[in-house]
C-alpha cells in the first residue's frame, strides 16, 4: 500500500477562482527565517517593521538599536535601565540580585531594554533569536519609543533630549564629591535622598530642558546663591533696631509641601551645597521616572498591541514565514497571560495583559460596536480606530485609562471582582463582580488600584519651627485607617540627617484630628557648619 | 532604517564598582556568611566560589509606604463562583497580595539576600581575619599557571622577543645563497681577466658584465621579512607530583566547636598551599581521642566523642598509613595536626620519640597548632623539644584566626623561594 506523498506540484499555488486583490502568501518572497540573527537580517526586518509602523502613523523618535550581552543586560537592570549611573551600593545589590536570579535559573533576563531618549535607545539582547529581534524592535523601537513622545506626561515630565548628559553630569558630579568628601559622606546623603526618593516630586510645575553645560554652570549659581538664602533665612543675629512690637509669627511653609527632597534641598539649615546639589539630582531622577510609574498599563499595552499588530500585518502581507510567526505567537501569548487570583503563579495583574486587551478592546469597539458598547462609549464606539487609540495613548494615565476606557466586555474575559479587606471585619467581603450592578465600582475600584496617589501614602511638610528649635513637622494624611509601614522610623531617620535638627511626623485622620506618631531627634554633630554657631556662642558669654 | 550598533565588545561589568561598595558596607555580615559556609566545606573544596546569604533586613532601603490594616479594596482577576455579598475566609498571608503591582515593601520579602561571590572574593573575605601578609594572600588567590618555556624560533611574534643573532644568521644565509651564481660568475670572470692579455678588447666587456654581476648582488636585501625569527615559548605543564596531607584532630570532650573552627582553617590554609605545589593531593583525615582512627571530612569535623586524649597513637596510625598507602619514594607527606595540648603524661616522650625517629624524617613538614590559652603543658614541651633536633618541624599556639598563620609562615617562605 502507498503512502500519499505530497508532490512539489502539490504544493505549487493554484487559482481556481478570481485573482484576489492582495497577492497569496506564496508569491511574496517572505522574509528570511531561521533562529540565527544577523545585522543584515535584523536590518531587514527593522526596515519592513518601519514601514508598516508607518503606514499605522506611528509618530517615533528617531531609534538607535544597540545590541549587547547577557552580562551588558545585567548592569543595565542594575542603573534602572539607564546606560549611565552614578556609583553607590544600591546599583550594586540590584546587580548581585539579577546576577542570582539569572545564573540559578528563576528568571530570565528582558528581551529588550529601551531608553525614553531622543534618539530612542533600544538594547536588545544576543541571546535573542531572529524571531525575538524582530518582536522586540517593534515592541520597543517603535511601540514604547511612539508612547514616549506621544504620552503627555512623558511631553510634560522628561526631557528625552537631555536625559543621557544629565546622567553623565550626575556621575561626574557625585564622583567629584567623593574625591572631595568622602565617599561615605556621599554614601549617607545618598542613602538619605534615595529613602525620600518617591516624595521628591513635583506634580504641578513644569521643568525647563537644560543641556550639559547649561546645567554645569547652573549648579555652580545655584551653590552660591542657595547658601546664602538659607543662611538669611536662619538668621538668628539680633537685629540692629528691634521693631516696636513682635510681628505675628509668619507660618512657614506658607502651604503644606509635597515635595519633600525639594523642600529639604532648598530649605534644610545645615546641608552643604553639594548636598543640596545631589538632593537635587536624585529628586531630578525620581521626576523622570515618575512618569513611568504612573504608565505602566498604558505603556505596556500599547508596545504589545503594537508588537502584535505589525507583526500580524506582515504575516499577512506573507512577509514573515510560518516558523518565525509561530515563535512569535508562542511569546506574545507567554507575555499576556494573566493568571487567576487563585493561580500559582499570580502575581498581581499583568500590566502587559490588561493594557493590550484593553487597547485591542479599543479598536473592537471602535470597529464592530456591540449594543452594549454602543450605550458605554457613545463617543467613540464606531468612529476611527486609529484616531481613537491614539487620543486615548496621549491624553492619560493608568488611572484615568482605566476609568475611562475599560469594558463590561473586557471585565467579563477578566473575571474580574472587587475584594473588601478590612481589618475591623472577620472575612473578606466580596463587594462587586463583573456583573451589570458591579462593572462601575470594579472598574473605579482596578483605577484606583493603579493611581500612585492610592498606592503611595500621602505625607506633606506642614510645618517649619523657624524661631525655635528648627523641628520639621510632616503630616500623614491617613486613608481609609491604613498605617504606615514599618519602615517610616527609618526614612524619619533619613531625613533627620538630611534636615540637621529634629523632625515629627503626624497623622490626620479621616476625622480630621490630629496625632503626633513619631520623633527624631538629632544630636548636633562636631563640625557641622552651623550657620549662627558663633551667634550663640556669644549669647553664652554674655550671660 | 535606523542604526543597529553592536555595543557587546563595549565594557562589561560596569556595575563591578557598585559591587565593591555593596561588599564593602555589609563587610561585617558577608564575612559572617563566608564564616558559616567554611564550616559547611570540605576542606578540599575552601576554595570555591559561593552563594552567600545575609539577612536582608539588614540591607533594606526604607522609603514610606503603606503597612498592612485598614479597609482596602482590590481587584482581582479569575473569579469563576463568587457573587456580590459572599464573603471569604481570610487567608493567610492576605489575598491582596501585589495587587496592583504595590506590594509593600515590608509586608512580604524574603528574609534573606543571596547573591554570588566569586572565588578570589570568597577567598578574600576568608583571608580577612587570618591576618596573612598580601603576598601570600596573592599568591594563594591567582590559580598557577602552567610554566612558559623556551622554545625555538618561530617566524612571526612580537617586536621584543625578536632573535637577533638568528635572524642575522638567516639574513647572512638568504644572501649567500641568493647571490651564488652572481658570484661564481664574477669568480670566473676574474680568472678569465687574468688569462688575458693586456689590452685585449674582451676585457672591457667583462669588466662591464663584472660590473653588472657586482651591482647585483649589492641589491640583494641586507635584511628580509623572510630573515626574522622570534624567540618562541612553549607552555609546559607542571611537574607531576603528588602530595598526601594528614590532618590530625584531637576530638576529646574538650574541643568545642570553636576550637575545631580554628582547627579547619588551619588545615584549609595548608591545603591551599599545597594545592599550589602539587598536581593531585590526597587528605587523610585521623582523628583520636584515646584511641586513634582513620575517618572521612563529616565524621572528623561532626562527630563528638569523649574519652581521654593519647596523642601517640595518632602518630603511629599516621605512620601506618604511610607505610601502606603513600610510600615516602611516591609522595610527598605534610602532616597537619591539631589539639587543645592535653596528653597523658606518659604518653609525651612517645610522642616525641615518634616524631623524631619515625615521622619526621619520613615528611615534608609537619606543623602543630595548639588551640588554648592556657599554660602549654607537657605535649608543648616535648615538641619543642623535637623541633630542636628536626628543622621540618613548625609549632604554634593559636587563640584566634590570625594566629594560624604565623605557624605557617616559614612554610610559605621556604617554597616562595623555590
Amino acid at each position: 500500500m502507498a503512502t500519499p506523498v505530497l508532490t512539489p506540484a502539490q504544493l505549487e499555488p493554484r487559482f481556481d477562482g478570481p485573482i484576489p486583490s492582495v497577492l497569496p502568501r506564496q508569491l511574496v518572497r517572505p522574509l528570511p527565517g531561521g533562529s540565527e540573527w544577523t545585522f543584515e537580517l535584523v536590518e531587514r526586518y527593522e526596515r519592513e517593521i518601519a514601514r508598516v509602523a508607518g503606514q499605522y502613523r506611528l509618530d517615533t523618535y528617531p531609534n538607535q538599536i544597540e545590541i549587547i550581552s547577557a552580562e551588558q543586560m545585567m548592569d543595565a537592570y542594575a542603573f534602572n535601565g539607564m546606560p549611565v549611573g552614578y556609583i553607590h551600593w544600591s546599583f550594586g545589590k540590584r546587580f548581585l540580585t539579577t546576577e542570582q536570579h539569572y545564573k540559578r535559573g528563576h528568571m530570565g533576563l528582558a528581551y529588550e531594554i529601551v531608553i525614553n531618549s531622543n534618539p530612542c535607545i533600544a538594547y536588545l539582547m544576543e541571546e535573542n533569536t531572529l524571531a525575538m529581534q524582530a518582536i522586540v524592535v517593534a515592541h520597543a523601537s517603535y511601540g514604547h519609543n511612539s508612547f514616549f513622545k506621544g504620552n503627555y506626561l512623558f511631553r510634560t515630565w522628561t526631557q528625552p533630549d537631555a536625559i543621557i548628559d544629565y546622567l553623565v553630569f550626575a556621575r561626574r558630579y557625585i564622583a567629584a564629591c567623593e574625591q572631595r568628601y568622602g565617599t561615605l559622606e556621599v554614601e549617607r546623603v545618598l542613602d538619605a535622598c534615595h529613602a525620600l526618593a518617591n516624595l521628591g516630586v513635583d506634580r504641578y510645575k513644569r521643568p525647563q530642558k537644560r543641556s550639559l553645560a547649561q546645567e554645569q554652570s547652573l549648579q555652580k549659581e545655584r551653590e552660591a546663591l542657595l547658601q546664602a538664602q538659607v543662611n538669611e533665612l536662619w538668621r538668628t543675629l539680633p537685629r540692629r533696631e528691634p521693631d516696636e512690637k513682635p510681628e505675628p509669627e509668619r507660618a512657614f511653609p506658607p502651604e503644606p509641601q509635597e515635595n519633600l527632597l525639594y523642600f529639604v534641598e532648598k530649605h534644610a539649615p545645615v546641608l552643604e551645597p553639594w548636598q543640596r546639589e545631589i538632593a537635587r539630582i536624585v529628586r531630578k531622577l525620581a521626576q523622570y521616572f515618575y512618569p513611568q510609574r504612573q504608565t505602566q498599563v498604558m505603556n505596556e499595552g500599547w508596545a504589545t498591541f503594537w508588537h502584535y499588530t505589525i507583526m500580524q500585518t506582515l504575516y499577512d502581507e506573507g512577509l514573515l514565514p510560518d516558523s518565525v510567526m509561530m515563535e512569535i505567537l508562542h511569546s506574545h501569548t507567554n507575555v499576556i497571560a494573566q493568571p487567576g487570583f487563585d493561580h500559582d503563579r499570580y502575581g498581581g495583574i499583568n500590566s502587559y495583559a490588561l493594557g493590550f486587551a484593553m487597547y485591542r478592546d479599543i479598536r473592537r469597539i471602535c470597529e464592530s460596536p456591540t449594543d452594549e458598547d454602543r450605550r458605554w462609549f457613545p463617543d467613540f464606539a464606531g468612529s476611527d480606530w486609529r484616531e481613537t487609540l491614539d487620543f486615548a495613548m496621549r491624553n492619560f494615565k493608568d488611572e484615568s485609562f482605566i476609568a475611562q476606557f475599560l469594558s463590561p466586555g473586557l471585565m467579563r474575559e477578566f473575571r474580574l471582582f472587587c475584594v473588601v479587606d478590612d481589618d475591623q471585619a472577620q472575612k473578606l467581603k466580596v463587594s462587586a463582580i463583573h456583573d451589570d450592578s458591579g462593572y462601575r465600582l470594579v472598574r473605579d475600584t482596578l483605577a484606583r488600584q493603579f493611581a500612585l496617589s492610592e498606592r503611595e501614602p500621602n505625607i506633606q511638610v506642614v510645618s517649619v519651627d523657624v524661631s525655635g528649635d528648627r523641628s520639621l513637622t510632616l503630616r500623614h494624611y491617613r486613608q481609609n485607617r491604613r498605617p504606615l509601614a514599618n519602615t517610616y522610623k527609618d526614612v524619619m531617620k533619613h531625613l533627620a540627617a538630611l534636615w540637621g535638627f529634629t523632625v515629627r511626623l503626624e497623622t490626620v485622620n479621616e476625622d480630621g484630628s490630629i496625632e503626633s506618631t513619631h520623633e527624631c531627634r538629632v544630636e548636633k554633630r562636631k563640625g557641622t557648619a552651623q550657620p549662627d554657631a558663633a551667634a550663640w556662642a556669644l549669647t553664652d558669654a554674655f550671660r | 532604517m535606523s542604526p543597529i550598533i553592536d555595543r557587546r565588545a563595549n565594557d562589561r561589568h560596569r556595575s563591578a564598582i557598585n559591587q565593591q561598595r555593596f561588599l564593602r558596607r555589609y563587610r561585617a555580615q558577608v564575612r559572617e556568611a563566608v564564616a558559616r559556609a567554611i564550616t559547611g566545606r570540605k576542606i578540599a573544596e575552601a576554595d570555591r566560589d559561593a552563594s552567600i546569604s545575609i539577612p536582608a533586613r539588614d540591607l533594606h532601603e526604607p522609603v514610606f509606604s503603606h503597612g498592612a490594616g485598614g479597609r482596602r479594596e482590590v481587584v482581582l482577576p479569575g473569579n469563576r463562583e463568587y457573587v456580590a455579598g459572599d464573603e471569604i475566609v481570610r487567608p493567610q498571608g492576605g489575598l491582596a497580595r501585589g495587587a496592583g503591582g504595590g506590594a509593600s515593601p515590608d509586608g512580604e520579602g524574603e528574609d534573606a539576600f543571596r547573591f554570588h561571590l566569586s572565588r578570589e572574593e570568597f577567598l578574600d573575605f576568608f583571608f580577612e581575619d587570618m591576618a596573612l601578609p598580601d603576598m601570600v594572600k596573592t599568591q594563594l588567590t591567582v590559580i598557577a599557571q602552567a610554566k612558559r618555556v623556551p622554545g625555538g624560533y618561530r617566524t612571526y611574534g612580537s617586536p621584543s622577543n625578536l632573535a637577533v643573532a638568528r635572524t642575522m644568521r638567516g639574513s647572512l644565509a638568504r644572501r649567500l645563497a641568493l647571490s651564488a651564481t652572481e658570484r661564481a660568475r664574477v669568480r670566473e670572470i676574474d680568472e678569465e681577466l687574468e688569462t688575458l692579455a693586456p689590452g685585449d678588447p674582451r676585457a672591457a666587456q667583462l669588466q662591464a658584465e663584472r660590473g653588472s654581476m657586482i651591482a647585483g648582488i649589492a641589491q640583494i636585501p641586507f635584511i628580509d621579512s623572510f630573515d626574522l625569527r622570534y624567540r618562541n615559548r612553549v607552555v609546559q605543564p607542571r611537574e607531576i607530583a603528588q602530595a598526601v596531607m594528614f590532618c590530625i584532630m584531637d576530638v576529646s570532650g574538650s574541643m568545642d566547636e570553636n576550637r575545631k573552627d580554628l582547627a579547619k582553617r588551619f588545615f584549609i590554609l595548608l591545603h591551599l598551599f599545597l594545592l599550589r605545589n602539587y598536581e593531585r593531593i590526597e587528605i587523610v583525615f585521623v582523628r583520636h581521642h584515646s584511641s586513634a582512627k582513620v575517618v572521612d571530612e563529616d565524621e572528623f569535623f561532626h562527630s563528638t566523642e569523649s574519652g581521654g586524649t593519647v596523642v601517640s597513637g595518632a602518630l603511629a596510625l599516621t605512620l601506618s598509613e604511610i607505610g601502606e598507602r603513600f610510600p615516602v619514594e611516591q609522595w610527598n607527606v605534610y602532616v597537619a595536626q591539631a589539639s587543645d595540648g592535653d596528653n597523658w603524661d606518659d604518653d609525651s616522650p612517645r610522642c616525641r620519640d615518634l616524631l623524631v625517629n619515625e615521622l619526621l624524617p619520613r615528611v615534608q613538614y609537619f606543623t602543630y597548632v595548639e588551640i588554648n590559652d592556657a599554660e602549654p603543658q607537657n605535649l608543648w614541651m616535648r615538641y619543642e623539644e623535637a623541633r630542636a633536633v628536626r628543622r621540618n618541624l613548625a609549632l604554634g599556639r593559636v587563640r584566634e584566626r590570625a594566629d594560624i598563620y604565623p605557624v605557617l609562615r616559614e612554610l610559605f617562605a621556604k617554597k616562595r623561594k623555590v
